[in-house]
């Protein structure tokens, strides 16, 4: 197929989204309903022509078209066919188109799920996605085109970068993308809410849903990426603080925050104003992070520089969309400021709590990653700012927030209920307690190893005491709804997480060693016992690879083969070869040979390191298992001016049978 | 137009055919001494590549500085006297906690003038929206 065809649709999906954004909120605006009724066509049109684009490019691919100068630089004849496909996603050009094609995704779901809103606040949502696209692919066209075409057609491409050919990145972009992307609903449902002048916080109910999914899927895609990064760059990290990952990490932050918001708004009327600001936030530092990874502003200021159009149009467009919300938020939102009042013991003020550290959290990390960019570019000197700025950092201001977390749940809306308060404070010190106590006989040593695992257990031990209490006090068959399930999953991977990274830092023994064939080395408990290289060939490589055999006290427990592949273009990578366990992995990486036939390696033993990404992913488990509860189905189209009137019609009455 | 672009992607492509960790065996005297060059190189940037530690990076420069601060470790050098060997020949670029400097100041500062501010918002919130105890209507029902 014509790569040019591709061009054509994505210049009639920019024209498609125009429409989306202007038709539907004029009709908002003037009541009509006609020009409200084009928004679904619009949007589904629209969608149609960038998914044509998407798969031309993919075809381009699969077909090694060479001419496409975007192929030619990312792929090659003898690249498997799995990773022709996934590397339309391997660099800029495709990775923007990828992103429209997600948003288009979310735009058709909100199309199918939410036919029974208002219309007039489905047009105002539908439009402001419009919006967003309309931005999105103007970039595209102005500065990214995917479809350029390569005069001379070279024989062959440069092949996509080998760091990317993992299975890792056949997933971690979609991820990470479906949950920046999804946030740019909370966002429509938030600017179309302020459009409407509305006063009521109905729509946070409705967007409630929308936000546990999109911070899951961001949860899964910043959890495929730490993976990816611990497979694949023989390094055996997790985390780097490095901008690529903290620009990940700050809507992460923000929609953890949001969702709490959500959850006080939706429930107690609470936080109206605060809940609307953060929706903005949340889709801003999407965009900010999609941006600050795709623009080359991170490899350096003047790399930046190299492609001012691309720049220049990222700034413009983050100022509009930024910009333009919070002007639109400073002259709606004092209408909607205000809410009930409540005791200082409270889940609100815990949710307060939490609320202040994440954003907090997510203000220091912006401040640390843009801080070496503004300084090179007003040539203050170059400053690195890495781990050691970041990790103590968010570790002191974790601390409060870890706190607080068991007694989010276990304290009363509204109002203080010391008793509850004191029985859990005592259960939960008690538990850590005695964790930490446990700990130490095991042979856990050193400060920030005992309160790690007493950190762990107090949030764990929350979350089971929340069970236990629920199981006693409400009615049988009302006692988990999802939403609650939904907490209790995150909050628990909260504590696993800690565990996990905790005691992955303090008990890791990582070690570098040389080593001719025959000899061993002995790291932890494990005897490392190195049998020699040999060679192999892959699909578009040649390989080294070792062979070594592991042992504890005398028994054979694991053969791995560690590779170091020379690909196609000339690009080395290794491949770390591991034994994952749910206590420990086993981790051999290949280096270089050193002469007289020994070779470098890397071996570690690294206990708990899964426990990281387990806690990931129960949070993520978490955020998708809330929107099953039964708050969310929509029964009706609810007009906005009268849905608060009588609040909750449907909850009350069923509350007296224990309803949740 | 076209140029620039393809140096930039050319520059990418050889920054990231280095991601390599660097496996560099050293002969430490102890696992206690192991640990602490790990630490301290694992703070410190390799000035050649992009968001690199100089215990990761697989670049001969940090080959070179990883076996200078090794043999000053050898030869009893604190962690402290290594850094300052390094600042004055590299800058504080290459330490990744950047010390305080008036250059720094916001950086160090900027965290804790939130977190301040912050934190008054929510108490001025608190105080405006709390209310004793007893003065809240009761509310019945389930509490989730």
């Amino acid at each position: 197929m014509n790569p040019e065809l591709g061009q054509v649709a994505l210049i009639l999906a920019l024209l498609l989204s125009a429409l989306q954004c202007l038709l539907p909120i004029i009709g908002a605006w003037r009541g009509s309903k006609p020009l409200m009724a084009t928004a679904p066509t619009l949007a589904i049109g629209q969608a149609v022509f960038v998914a044509l684009a998407f798969g031309i490019l993919m075809w381009s691919f699969w077909i090694n078209d060479f001419s496409v100068a975007y192929v030619a630089q990312n792929s090659n004849l003898s690249l498997p066919w799995f990773y022709k496909l996934s590397a339309v996603w391997g660099a800029h050009e495709g990775s923007l188109l990828l992103w429209m094609l997600i948003l288009n995704g979310w735009t058709v779901a909100m199309v199918a799920l939410g036919g029974k809103l208002p219309q007039a606040f489905f047009s105002r949502v539908i439009g402001v996605l419009g919006f967003v696209a309309f931005g999105f692919l103007l970039y595209m066209i102005t500065t990214s085109n995917p479809f350029l075409r390569l005069f001379p057609v070279p024989p062959n491409g440069a092949d996509l970068n080998p760091v990317l050919q993992d299975p890792g990145l056949v997933f971690h972009p979609p991820t990470l993308y479906m949950g920046y992307v999804g946030f740019s609903v909370a966002f429509a449902f938030a600017i179309a809410s302020l459009l409407g002048g509305e006063l009521k916080s109905t729509w946070v109910r409705w967007a409630r849903p929308w936000t546990n999914v999109a911070w899951g899927f961001l949860t899964l895609g910043i959890v495929a990426g730490s993976a990816w990064a611990y497979y694949e760059l023989g390094w055996g990290g997790w985390w780097f603080w490095d901008p690529v990952e903290n620009a990940s990490f700050m809507p992460w932050l923000i929609g953890a925050a949001l969702i709490h918001a959500q959850a006080i708004t939706d429930k107690r009327d609470g936080l109206r104003a605060w809940t609307l600001l953060l929706s903005i936030f949340a889709f801003a530092f999407s965009l900010l992070g999609t941006f600050l990874v795709r623009s080359g502003l991170l490899t350096s200021v003047h790399a930046f520089a190299f492609a001012p159009a691309r720049g220049l149009f990222i700034l413009v467009y983050l100022a509009v969309v930024v910009g333009g919300s919070l002007l639109l938020y400073a002259m709606r939102a004092p209408k909607v400021t205000g809410g009930k009042s409540f005791a200082l013991a409270s889940r609100e003020t815990m949710m307060l709590v939490g609320n202040l550290m994440l954003t907090v959290a997510c203000a220091m990390v912006l401040l640390g990653t843009l801080y070496p960019l503004v300084g090179e570019a007003l040539d203050i000197g170059r400053i690195s700012v890495g781990p050691p700025y970041f990790g103590p950092l968010f570790l002191l201001l974790m601390t409060p927030l870890v706190l607080a977390l068991p007694f989010g749940p276990l304290s009363r809306w509204g109002k203080a209920d010391l008793k509850v308060w004191r029985n859990a404070l005592i259960r939960i010190v008690a538990l850590a307690v005695a964790a930490g106590i446990i700990g130490f006989v095991l042979g856990a040593r050193g400060w920030y190893q005992l309160l790690g695992i007493t950190a762990a257990v107090w949030v764990m031990a929350g979350v089971v005491l929340f069970a236990i209490k629920r199981w006693r006090e409400a009615p049988r068959g009302k006692r988990y709804p999802f939403e609650m399930l939904g907490m209790m999953l995150a909050h628990f991977g909260v504590g696993v997480f800690i565990a996990g990274a905790i005691l992955t830092r303090s008990m890791s023994v990582e070690q570098d060693v040389g080593m001719k064939p025959g000899a061993s080395v002995e790291v932890g408990a494990y005897d490392f016992h190195f049998n020699g290289v040999a060679e192999t060939q892959g699909p578009n490589y040649r390989a080294q690879q070792g062979t070594v055999v592991i042992t504890r006290n005398g028994k054979h427990v694991v053969t791995l083969h560690p590779q170091k592949r020379t690909y196609a273009g000339g690009q080395v990578q290794t491949e770390a070869a591991i034994q994952a366990g749910v206590f420990r992995d086993l981790y051999v990486s290949l280096g270089d040979s050193i002469g007289n036939g020994a070779w470098s390696l890397r071996v570690y033993d690294k206990p708990f390191v899964r426990w990281i990404w387990g806690g990931g992913a129960l949070m993520m488990l978490g955020g998708f298992a809330v929107v099953l509860d039964k708050r969310f189905r929509l029964r009706r189209a609810v007009d906005p001016e009268t849905a608060r009137a009588t609040p909750e019609p449907e909850a009350r009455p069923k509350l007296a049978e224990g309803e949740a | 137009m076209k140029r620039p672009l393809v140096v930039i992607l050319v520059a990418v492509a050889l920054a990231l055919s280095t991601a390599a960790f660097a496996i560099d065996p050293l002969p430490f005297r102890s696992t206690a001494q192991r640990e602490r060059f790990q630490h301290l190189t694992s703070e410190l940037r390799c000035m050649v590549c992009q968001d690199e530690s100089l215990l990761a990076s697989n670049a001969d420069f940090a080959k070179q500085l990883r076996r200078q601060i090794f043999d000053m470790m050898q030869q009893g050098k604190s962690d402290e006297q290594i850094k300052d060997w390094l600042v004055a020949r590299y800058s504080t670029f290459i330490l990744y906690d950047p010390p305080l400097a008036p250059s720094t100041l916001a950086l160090w500062f900027g965290t804790p003038a939130i977190l301040l501010s912050g934190g008054l918002v929510v108490v001025v919130l608190l105080r405006r929206r709390t209310r004793p105890a007893g003065s809240i209507a009761e509310d019945p029902g389930d509490d989730w």
